[in-house]
C-alpha cells in the first residue's frame, strides 16, 4: 500500500470552472486493475486536494502527472477527491476521474 | 538430344508408394500403420509439410511423425504455417527434422528461442502466410504433405469443412509437384458431404482416433471488455469509420476490436451509421460480431478458417457467409488473406509495442513469435488499382510528393498506452532490435512498419500519421497519444496541441465523444450467453466459454 497526497492551489483562470450541483459523486469500485473515486464538495481556499490509497508502490511520479492533467481539465475549485487503486492503468484512473467529475458537475454534457 | 531425364520425381513418387504398398487397403491407412507408412513415404532430407496454422491441426499424424525411426528419417527440413504443438518441436529435439520455415510460433515462442540457441533447429525464415503459401509454389514446394480434414470417402476426396484454412494451398503445391498428400480424417464416410479437395490430389487417408484438434483463437468474451476499450472504440467508430466511409475491412484478433464488433448494433447504430460503414469484411466467423449480422449491419463475410462452434450459425446465415453447396461454411486463408491485402480499404489491429516512427512489434525478449497475416494485412497493397471512395480519401490526406495522386489504405493500430503489469505500449525503442542483436535473425521482426501506418489510437485519442509529412510531426503525433508511458510524458505540450489544432491529434472530446457513456451498457452483448441469445441458440460455444 502506498498513501499520498496531491495539493493543487486555486487557479486564476475561472473561465472554464462550472460550478458543482451535487455535493458528492461515487464511482467505481475497488477491484484489480480498478479504483474507486470520490469527489466531494471542500473548503480548500479555492483549491483541489487528491488523496490516493493505492495498493502498488512506486508510481508518485505518474499519479503526479495524471491528476495535474485532470485539474487542468477542470479546473476543480474547493474539490476532494479521494482515490481507493487496485492498480489501475493511468488510462482508468483518467477515465474513471473524467466520469467522477463531469457527474459531479452535473448533467451539461 | 541429351538422354537427360525429365520425369525424375515422377520415378521418385512411384517408389515411394511402392514401398507403401503392403500398408494400405486401397488409400486408407490404419491408424496403427500410420508411423510405418511415413518411415516408407518420406525420405531423409526430404522438404515436409505438417499442416497446422493458429485454428485446426494436422495433429495425429504429428505424433506419428515424431515417433518414425530416426536411423531412417533425419534432417527434415519441415516447411508448416505454425509451430503450435509440442510435437512440432519434438521433431527437432529428436533429431528428425533440421530446419524450419514458417510462419507463426505462438505458443512454442519460448521453446523454439531455446532451440536456436543450442543450435539444435536452423530456422531458414518467418514469414507471413502468404509469403509461405508463395513459396510452396516457387522454392519451398513439400515433397510429402501431412493434412488434416473432417471426412473422407474411400476414393480419397475430403470434405474440410468450415474449417478448410491452407488445406488447398498445401495440397495444390504438393499434388502437381508429384508428392505425397498423407489426409488425417475424423471420419470415413460413404459420401463425403462436398468434395473440398478431389481424391486423385490425395495419396492416403488415415481415419483418426481422435477428431484433429481446432484451437477457439478468435472467441473473445464480452465480459472482459473494458471500459477504455469501449472508449477506444467509440473514437474508432466516430473518428475513423464513419469519417473515412470504410465499408470494406478487416478485423484482426484482440478485445479490441471485439468491442468495436459489439458496439456497432448501439453506438454506431446511434450515429446513423448502418449501412455506411462495416458491409464486406475478410475476417474469421467471431462470435462477437453476431448482433452486427442480426442488426443488420453486415453484408458478406470470408474467412480464413471458421470458428469453434460458430457452424451452425454461419450454416444457417448463407447469405452472410461464404457457403457450399452442401450447407456448411468454407474458408480459405490464401484466398482470405489476399482479399484482405487487396479488397479491403481498412486493417485494424492490436500489438504490443510501438516506437515513435510507428513501427509496431509484438516480439518480446526470448521469445520467437513470428507473424502470422497481420504484415499481409496491415500493410499499404501498392498493386492495388481499383478505386474507393474510403481509398482515394486516405490517400489526398497522405499526399504523395511525386505529384501522382494515389490511394491509400487505412492501416490502424489500436492499443492502451500501459499494458499488463505497467508494461508501456509505447517506447524509444523497440525490443525486436534486441532479437536481431542476439543474432538470433537478421532483421529485426517489425509486425507492421511504420510508413503503413495510418493511424494510432490509444484512451488519450487518435493520431493520423498519414497527415505527418516530416519525421518530427510523426514522432510528436505519436507522444501526443502516448498517455503516461516515458514515451508520453517526453512531448512538448505546444507542439502537441498545435497537432491537435491542426486536426492531426483527436482527443474524445475533439470528436464530441461524451466519456460517460464508455460503459459496458453501451456493448450490444456483456456475455456469451448474450451472444447465444442474439444468435438464436445456433452459436454453441465450447465448453471453456460457458459458465451456466
Amino acid at each position: 500500500m502506498e498513501h499520498l497526497e496531491f495539493d493543487f492551489p486555486a487557479s486564476t483562470d475561472s473561465s472554464r470552472q462550472t460550478p458543482a450541483r451535487r455535493d458528492s459523486v461515487l464511482v467505481g469500485v475497488v477491484s484489480s486493475g480498478n479504483l474507486e473515486v470520490l469527489v466531494e464538495q471542500a473548503s480548500l481556499a479555492g483549491g483541489c486536494r487528491v488523496i490516493v490509497d493505492t495498493s502498488i508502490r512506486g508510481y508518485g511520479a505518474i499519479w503526479q502527472a495524471v491528476l495535474a492533467d485532470f485539474v487542468k481539465r477542470y479546473r476543480p475549485r474547493d474539490v476532494q477527491v479521494s482515490i481507493n487503486d487496485a492498480g489501475a492503468s493511468p488510462a482508468v484512473v483518467s477515465l474513471r476521474l473524467d466520469q467522477a467529475y463531469e457527474d459531479f458537475q452535473g448533467d451539461a454534457a | 538430344m541429351n538422354d537427360t531425364r525429365w520425369d525424375n520425381r515422377a520415378a521418385n513418387r512411384r517408389a515411394r508408394l511402392e514401398r507403401a504398398a503392403t500398408l494400405t487397403r486401397g488409400k486408407v491407412v490404419a491408424p496403427d500403420q500410420v508411423t510405418s507408412l511415413l518411415e516408407a513415404v518420406i525420405e531423409a532430407g526430404d522438404r515436409v509439410c505438417l499442416e497446422g496454422d493458429n485454428q485446426k491441426q494436422a495433429d495425429f499424424l504429428a505424433r506419428c511423425l515424431a515417433q518414425v525411426d530416426v536411423k531412417r528419417v533425419h534432417h527434415l527440413h519441415m516447411v508448416q504455417s505454425v509451430l503450435a504443438l509440442p510435437e512440432h518441436l519434438d521433431l527437432f529435439e529428436r533429431g528428425i527434422a533440421r530446419r524450419v520455415d514458417f510462419s507463426f510460433s505462438g505458443p512454442q515462442g519460448v521453446r523454439l528461442a531455446r532451440l536456436v540457441r543450442e543450435g539444435r533447429i536452423e530456422i531458414g525464415a518467418i514469414h507471413t502466410f502468404l509469403e509461405l503459401f508463395g513459396r510452396y509454389f516457387i522454392d519451398l514446394t513439400p515433397r510429402v504433405s501431412l493434412i488434416a480434414a473432417m471426412s473422407a470417402d474411400a476414393a480419397g476426396n475430403l470434405y474440410t469443412g468450415p474449417n478448410t484454412e491452407d488445406t488447398p494451398a498445401i495440397v495444390e503445391a504438393t499434388a502437381f509437384r508429384n508428392g505425397i498428400v498423407v489426409a488425417q480424417v475424423n471420419e470415413l464416410v460413404d459420401h463425403v458431404p462436398r468434395v473440398d479437395i478431389p481424391a486423385d490430389w490425395v495419396d492416403f487417408v488415415v481415419p483418426s482416433p481422435q477428431p484433429h484438434y481446432i484451437e477457439p483463437l478468435f472467441t473473445r468474451d464480452p465480459a472482459q471488455i473494458t471500459e477504455i476499450q469501449i472508449l477506444m472504440a467509440m473514437m474508432v467508430i466516430k473518428g475513423i469509420y464513419a469519417k473515412y466511409g470504410v465499408q470494406r475491412l478487416n478485423h484482426g484478433i484482440g478485445f479490441d476490436t471485439a468491442a468495436i464488433e459489439l458496439l456497432l448494433p448501439t453506438y454506431a447504430s446511434s450515429l446513423g451509421l448502418k449501412g455506411k460503414i462495416c458491409n464486406h469484411w475478410a475476417m474469421n466467423p467471431h462470435p462477437t460480431i453476431i448482433p452486427a449480422i442480426e442488426s443488420g449491419f453486415v453484408e458478406t463475410i470470408h474467412s480464413f478458417g471458421s470458428e469453434l462452434g460458430m457452424e451452425a450459425y454461419t450454416a444457417a446465415r448463407p447469405d452472410i457467409f461464404f457457403t457450399g453447396p452442401d450447407g456448411s461454411m468454407r474458408s480459405n486463408r490464401a484466398f482470405c488473406q489476399a482479399a484482405g491485402h487487396y479488397a479491403c480499404d481498412l486493417f485494424i489491429g492490436s500489438t504490443l509495442q510501438i516506437d515513435l516512427q510507428g513501427n509496431s512489434s509484438t516480439a518480446t525478449l526470448d521469445r520467437i513469435t513470428g507473424f502470422g497475416g497481420a504484415p499481409n494485412m496491415g500493410s499499404d497493397a501498392r498493386g492495388r488499382r481499383h478505386v474507393s471512395a474510403t481509398w482515394l480519401r486516405a490517400g489526398r490526406e497522405a499526399e504523395t510528393q511525386s505529384g501522382i495522386p494515389r490511394g491509400r489504405k487505412l492501416v490502424v493500430q489500436i492499443i492502451e498506452t500501459y499494458h499488463g503489469r505497467m508494461q508501456p505500449a509505447f517506447v524509444e525503442r523497440l525490443d525486436a532490435w534486441k532479437m536481431m542483436d542476439q543474432g538470433e535473425l537478421s532483421l529485426p521482426p517489425i509486425m507492421i512498419y511504420g510508413d503503413d501506418v495510418s493511424h494510432i489510437v490509444t484512451e488519450e485519442g487518435i493520431a493520423n500519421l498519414l497527415r505527418c509529412h516530416n519525421e518530427e510531426d510523426r514522432a510528436e503525433a505519436i507522444r501526443g497519444v502516448a498517455g503516461y508511458t516515458p514515451v508520453g510524458l517526453g512531448r512538448s505540450r505546444a507542439a502537441v496541441e498545435n497537432l491537435r489544432d491542426r486536426g492531426i491529434i483527436r482527443r474524445p472530446e475533439d470528436l464530441g465523444i461524451d466519456k460517460r457513456q464508455a460503459t459496458r451498457d453501451l456493448l450490444a452483448a456483456r456475455s456469451i450467453k448474450d451472444l447465444v441469445r442474439w444468435s438464436d441458440g445456433l452459436y454453441d460455444p465450447p465448453a471453456r466459454f460457458r459458465n451456466w
